[in-house]
């Protein structure tokens, strides 16, 4: 193989052998006679006003459903009693009335749970290997596919909700995926069956788990009180925009990146604003002492009230004030508390699913779980690290989207070997951007270099790796730097040995992008 | 038949007529900062690389975003960010690994080379044809895995 | 408009930045950069200033066409006044600096003063701060160049640095920008390190804008690049061979100064050419250059980018000099004749590495050259020892003693000390001042005046010394650009320097470079200035700009002391005929040009601009 495969293959770029074949093994599922408009069904976001979409969260227990008759897909045989929460845009749109019919239960080739990027992309990439292939996408929110990662710009208005939604409100319909809202309450692996919180069932051929994370609800006392938010999905955002106004006094618990990522939102919002990390220091997982603690400084500079190496011991409610206790005997008074220490896999509705869990769904390089047929992608799998080789949870969108997409590719039978994701943050904080990059912390016996200009906020730190690495980039981080960062990613997957462009980096590290040009292009060309 | 960039560091001066033809084009200024292609020089080794997005067939950046921001141009090829989409979280900018996304502080998004709907003024400004637009046989991606396969004798080993 | 229409005063004994407005009534008249700086240090400092007190000016200036697609609009000037002569001191480099103050919106930045300790200039767009040098004093150009692009961690960051001549009192230090880039001449670099500024470090993201008329602007730029492109010297001779295009050509005609100007031809000129620079060598099949390199927006890229054999001897198994294994800027023309003709020396590679120690250390290589030459005659009349050499055999042709006495030039050691005075001072001091080659304290260029007599004028009249960059008639008396003159007629001479002079001032004060004017008349250079400013710039409005701001340069100059007896040029090529070539016998005929000069320009006999002048310029 060349070389650039072996890069492809690094970046998880497809590459099939020739004599692979594309179609899908399982032939038992009958072909669709025809891309069917009506199939299914694809909720989509498009005609959605805001007034249906609280319409739905009141509704929430107690969904319509309608379903369609005329799917090629539905297998009539299985049993039938309970109700399943299908919805189809076309039969919406003939009847307004959400009118409740006659459940079933269904099959598909394709299952996929999350409805997230991770998710969202494992359909795209399904659809494209499979043109005729039944494909479902199940979110167990009440709205259109959304991003997460968008959710900090609707909170300060740059977008509305639409503009989280993932793709275009007809584009599940365009591409013939089914979108099914619903709770998945369980795998049955035996009988390759989803059951649904509502009871009732979707059989599948091959399953995707993305189903992503959740935040860790911190154990204090009252933080199950009505102000104490997350910041995680829609339903959050909302509920954020409405209490932080203006003024209004928010405690932020927890400086890790989700932390940080709606820190920016909320003092443009213009609350008061305060960080309580018990950490050292802010974003410890992604910034080292230098990093962090420049940050720091810049954020208590732009008037946000930070506490590090500080707890929160208790919030507690009086007369409808909230007031946060801190380990230090301060208290703090908040209109608002947002819990951001930290999220975990869902893999709860995996229990006794035979899916062996260990922080996350174990996986091996092809996304594979111990079960065959099901795979997992995302945050909620324990996928490979690029850099460690380690299988760990590294709940960051571009790994959701590489898993989707690899996961995807193996469940068309393709023969994808995840090489590993490169675990990479970028945040950007009250305008103080910052980036980390696979061994941002260095290995063992490994050159590294520095720069540290406090004054102007700037920090770069480049690792090497040893012996025959010793000359490929593993690591970096950055601060106050946007140019031409990913192509610190470029150099740390493809692992270009930089010869005696690692010794020019040891002297000046700004000059990485030219280390990466002198190292990947033809520049001997003599007059 | 589709077009591409096709960029010779050996016929490149270094005068950045393409970084200032880029701004003017997509600015109404010339701003070199600002400029979607960028030439390295190396002074010690005395050389010039214009460089800018190859508009690959991976698309990392398109496939990053997650407010679908970048989208596919069909009469050029070119993946192009749609300004009024774009939240500018910058994942595309590191999921790059050409780093040729790039965030853009002054409007808080991102900004790539879009081809310039198919008449790229960088090309047209080059003095000495270092930046030529032609059709898309061994340019762009072609050429970025011949110089990685000639710069990476140790990968062949590991492939 | 593409002015940014604002201006920097730093005040280095306050330690302040304070933007002000350009005034627009002055860039009328003088448009930009040397026109309009030397305005504001006209109006600003008394002419008898001493060049290194606080008291001087230090100005550094672009022009309305820097940082726009014009060709070559990338220049900028340092403007001062200057301590090797004592007259007006105008710089002009290329590099891409000039482009970045326009980016980060400012026309020019005046310094005044003298900081108590040393520092830099740091400008990002709006914020502009002086900051501690400390660390960066004592260190060479590229080593601070490096530091600073550290410290910033912005590989875009451009750097206008001094080296460690000009801290040592070098007189002829220049301001080296973007490694390799200077403005280099008559000691401006001294100027910056008097008031303890070691460097300017800049970065833009403004955009150069506000076009007056857009269309007619690109159509105008369009034409030029074209006519640039489809000329021979522009589109072929600059490109290929750099101006070392010159070493042959000039060297022929018999028009190449030798060993201290004493003769004219040089024997090892075909090895110094630009031609030898593309001979692969025999150590590693090689040639000397690498390629050539464009300045911010020049379509010509006339830039030399070289390396020296590394099998030489002035880098050889040396491990402190690793920085010269690599490739860097040079030779250029004038730089190899006066550090290779002019000191006997046809060392290619002993020239590349100096002229690399030019760069890293930041002075003027003509200067230099020629004062070694000065030197090395002073040592042949035996009027300099081995004594004074600390034992350097200073004889023409020796190339290892070129390579040592740069050493010490560098760092102020033993007899490079007295190098650093320029060979007007050297050669006072010792006893022989008909041997220092200069007009007003300037050297010379490569252009023999017996052997051109239009160039002879220009130099004797020249506001900053002998100078070729003030009024290129050799363009003419050789490349017959515009016309062919012959280059040893006096006839038609005076007219022709001051046209040369003129239109040089107005293209030094544009944002251009001269070497445009091998292909552009003004019929090409007033269209662009014109679509590009405000106010209605014709081929009239420009050349009479020109004309204002050479006569006020030479106003400033009389005022700082200059005379007409000041205009002249140094006996020798006054008296002693060239003894062989093709102009044997010539010597230059200056009285035959002077008055008739004078007269044209509208000055007594005295050289001074007459009340009429004065007035019709509107000075």
């Amino acid at each position: 193989m060349s070389i650039f495969n072996a890069i492809k293959r690094l970046f998880g770029m497809s590459d099939t052998p020739q004599n692979q074949t594309q179609k899908i093994v399982d032939t038992d599922i009958p072909e669709p006679k025809q891309a069917s408009k009506s199939k299914l069904a694809t909720e989509t976001s498009i005609e959605k006003t805001e007034k249906e979409i609280s319409t739905k969260i009141n509704d929430d227990n107690k969904q319509s459903t309608e379903t369609t008759e005329d799917s090629e897909y539905i297998d009539e045989n299985i049993d039938s009693s309970t109700n399943t929460t299908i919805k189809s845009q076309k039969d919406k749109l003939e009847d307004s009335s959400l009118t409740t019919k006659d459940t079933k239960h269904y099959t598909t080739h394709h299952a996929i749970i999350g409805a997230g990027p991770c998710g969202v992309v494992a359909a795209e990439t399904l659809r494209k290997e499979n043109p005729t292939a039944e494909i479902t996408l199940i979110g167990n929110e009440n709205e259109p596919p959304y991003s997460r990662m968008a959710i900090p710009y609707l909170l300060i208005n740059k977008i509305g909700e639409e503009g989280t939604h993932l793709r275009q409100s007809d584009h599940y319909q365009k591409q013939n995926i089914n979108y099914l809202q619903q709770t998945v309450a369980s795998v049955d692996a035996n009988k390759n069956e989803l059951v649904m919180a509502d009871g009732s069932t979707l059989v599948y051929k091959k399953l995707l788990i993305a189903a992503g994370s959740h935040p860790i609800a911190p154990p204090i006392e009252g933080i199950d009180l009505p102000n104490v938010h997350s910041c995680w999905t829609l339903k959050d955002a909302r509920q954020i925009a409405s209490i932080a106004k203006e003024g209004s006094n928010v405690v932020l618990m927890g400086a890790g990146f989700i932390g940080c990522i709606i820190l920016e939102a909320l003092v443009k919002r213009g609350v008061k604003l305060s960080i309580i990390e018990m950490g050292s220091r802010m974003v410890p997982r992604m910034m080292d002492e230098k990093a962090g603690g420049l940050l720091e400084k810049w954020c208590i500079e732009k008037g946000v009230n930070v506490l590090t190496s500080t707890k929160i011991t208790a919030i507690k409610e009086s007369d409808g004030n909230m007031r946060v206790e801190l380990d230090n005997g301060d208290k703090l008074v908040a209109d608002l508390v947002i819990s951001a220490t930290g999220v975990k896999p869902n893999t709860a509705f995996l229990e006794n699913s035979g899916i062996e869990v260990n922080d996350g769904i174990t996986v091996n390089n092809k996304l594979q779980t111990n079960i065959e047929n099901i795979y997992a992608a995302g945050d909620v799998a324990q996928g490979k690290d690029f850099s460690t080789g380690k299988y760990e949870v590294q709940a960051i969108q571009p790994t959701a989207v590489d898993h989707g997409r690899i996961a995807a590719l193996n469940m068309s039978g393709k023969h994808v070997e995840h090489s590993g994701s490169l675990n990479m943050n970028v945040l950007d904080t009250l305008g103080l951007i910052s980036h980390s990059f696979g061994l941002w912390m260095g290995v063992e016996g490994g050159d590294s270099v520095e720069i540290y200009n406090p004054d102007a906020y700037k920090y770069l730190n480049l690792r090497f790796g040893t012996d025959e690495n010793a000359d490929v980039l593993v690591g970096a981080s950055t601060l106050g730097m946007t140019q031409h960062i990913g192509v610190l990613r470029g150099l740390i997957e493809s692992k270009i040995h930089l010869k005696e462009w690692k010794e020019h980096l040891l002297v000046d590290p700004t000059r990485i992008m030219e280390a990466y040009l002198a190292s990947t292009q033809e520049l001997d060309n003599a007059v | 038949m589709q077009k591409s960039l096709h960029l010779d560091p050996a016929k490149c001066t270094g005068c950045l007529q393409c970084e200032m033809a880029c701004s003017y084009e997509k600015l109404g200024e010339f701003n070199p900062s600002r400029s979607l292609i960028k030439v390295f020089s190396f002074h010690f080794e005395g050389r010039f690389a214009p460089y800018t997005c190859t508009q690959c067939d991976e698309a990392w950046c398109q496939r990053a975003c997650p407010v679908d921001a970048i989208t596919l141009d069909m009469s050029t090829g070119a993946k192009i960010v749609i300004e009024d989409k774009c939240v500018g979280c910058k994942v595309c900018t590191i999921s790059c690994p050409f780093g040729t996304v790039n965030y853009v502080q002054q409007t808080g998004k991102v900004a790539k080379c879009d081809l310039c709907g198919g008449d790229p003024q960088c090309a047209k400004a080059c003095p000495t044809d270092a930046i030529t637009f032609i059709d898309a046989n061994a340019t762009g991606y072609d050429r970025m895995k011949a110089y990685a396969e000639k710069s990476l004798p140790s990968a062949e080993a590991s492939a | 408009m593409s002015w940014t229409k604002k201006i920097l005063r730093v005040n280095l004994t306050e330690g302040t930045c304070t933007p002000e407005p350009l005034n627009m009534e002055w860039a009328n008249d003088y448009l930009g950069q040397r026109g309009l700086a030397t305005k504001y240090l006209v109006e600003e400092t008394d002419p008898t200033v001493d060049p290194l007190s606080p008291d001087n000016k230090m100005i550094m200036a672009t022009g309305p066409l820097t940082g726009t697609m014009a060709s070559t609009g990338g220049r900028y000037s340092v403007i001062t006044k200057g301590p090797l002569t004592g007259a007006i001191a105008c710089s002009n480099s290329g590099g891409f600096i000039g482009n970045e103050f326009k980016n980060a919106g400012w026309d020019m930045i005046i310094f005044e003063g003298k900081s108590p300790t040393p520092v830099y200039l740091y400008i990002e767009d709006d914020l502009t701060e002086l900051r501690p040098a400390d660390d960066l004093w004592g260190k060479s150009a590229w080593e601070a160049d490096e530091m600073l692009h550290k410290i910033h961690q912005n590989p875009e960051l451009k750097i206008a640095v001094i080296g460690r001549t000009a801290e040592n009192g070098c007189l002829f230090a220049g301001v080296i920008n973007d490694l390799h880039r200077a403005a280099g001449r008559s000691g401006v670099g001294t100027v910056m390190a008097s008031k303890n500024l070691k460097a300017v470090a800049v970065y833009g993201t403004k955009g150069v804008g506000s076009l007056d008329n857009p269309d007619a602007f690109f159509e105008a730029v369009a034409d030029g690049k074209e006519v640039l492109a489809e000329n021979a010297v522009t589109g072929q001779g600059l490109p290929t061979y750099g101006t070392q295009v010159l070493m042959n050509v000039i060297n022929s005609v018999g028009g190449l100064p030798a060993k201290n100007m004493r003769d004219v031809g040089f024997e090892g000129a075909e090895n110094i050419s630009g031609e030898a620079m593309h001979e692969p060598r025999p150590s590693d099949g090689k040639p000397n250059l690498t390629t050539n390199g464009a300045c911010f927006g020049c379509t010509i890229a006339c830039g030399r980018i070289s390396s020296i054999d590394k099998t030489h001897f002035s880098i050889k198994d040396q491990a402190d000099k690793t920085q010269y294994q690599g490739s860097s800027g040079g030779l250029e023309y004038e730089a190899a004749w006066s550090l290779g003709a002019d000191t006997g020396v046809d060392d290619l590679d002993a020239l590349t590495y100096v002229n690399f120690v030019c760069n890293e250390d930041g002075f003027d290589p003509i200067t230099f050259g020629c004062t070694v030459a000065a030197a090395m005659e002073l040592f042949e009349a035996g009027k300099i020892t081995l004594e004074d050499t600390g034992g350097i055999e200073l004889k023409f042709g020796s190339a290892e003693a070129l390579v040592a006495i740069t050493e010490q030039l560098v760092t102020g050691e033993g007899f490079g000390a007295e190098i650093a005075m320029g060979s007007k001072r050297l050669c006072e001091k010792y006893d022989a001042p008909e041997l220092s080659m200069s007009v007003k304290g300037l050297e010379f260029p490569a252009y023999d005046p017996r052997g051109f007599q239009g160039i002879g004028l220009n130099y004797a009249t020249s506001n900053r010394g002998a100078c070729h960059v003030r009024g290129y008639t050799i363009a003419s008396e050789v490349l017959g650009i515009p016309v062919k003159t012959e280059q040893t007629d006096t006839d038609g001479k005076p007219e022709l320097v001051k046209a040369f002079q003129d239109a040089t001032a107005l293209v030094d004060s544009a944002g251009i470079c001269l070497f445009t004017t091998f292909a552009w008349g003004m019929d090409n250079i007033a269209p662009q200035i014109d679509a590009a400013c405000e106010g209605d710039w014709s081929v009239d409005k420009c050349l009479e700009a020109g004309e204002r701001i050479w006569n006020m340069e030479r106003i400033y100059n009389n005022a700082a002391g200059f005379t007409a007896d000041d205009d002249t040029l140094p006996k020798r090529l006054l008296k002693e005929a060239i003894k062989s070539g093709p102009t044997e016998g010539q010597v230059n005929r200056l009285g035959e040009m002077l008055p008739q000069y004078y007269e044209l320009r509208g000055w007594t006999p005295e050289g001074v601009p007459t009340a009429e002048t004065i007035s019709r310029l509107g000075l």
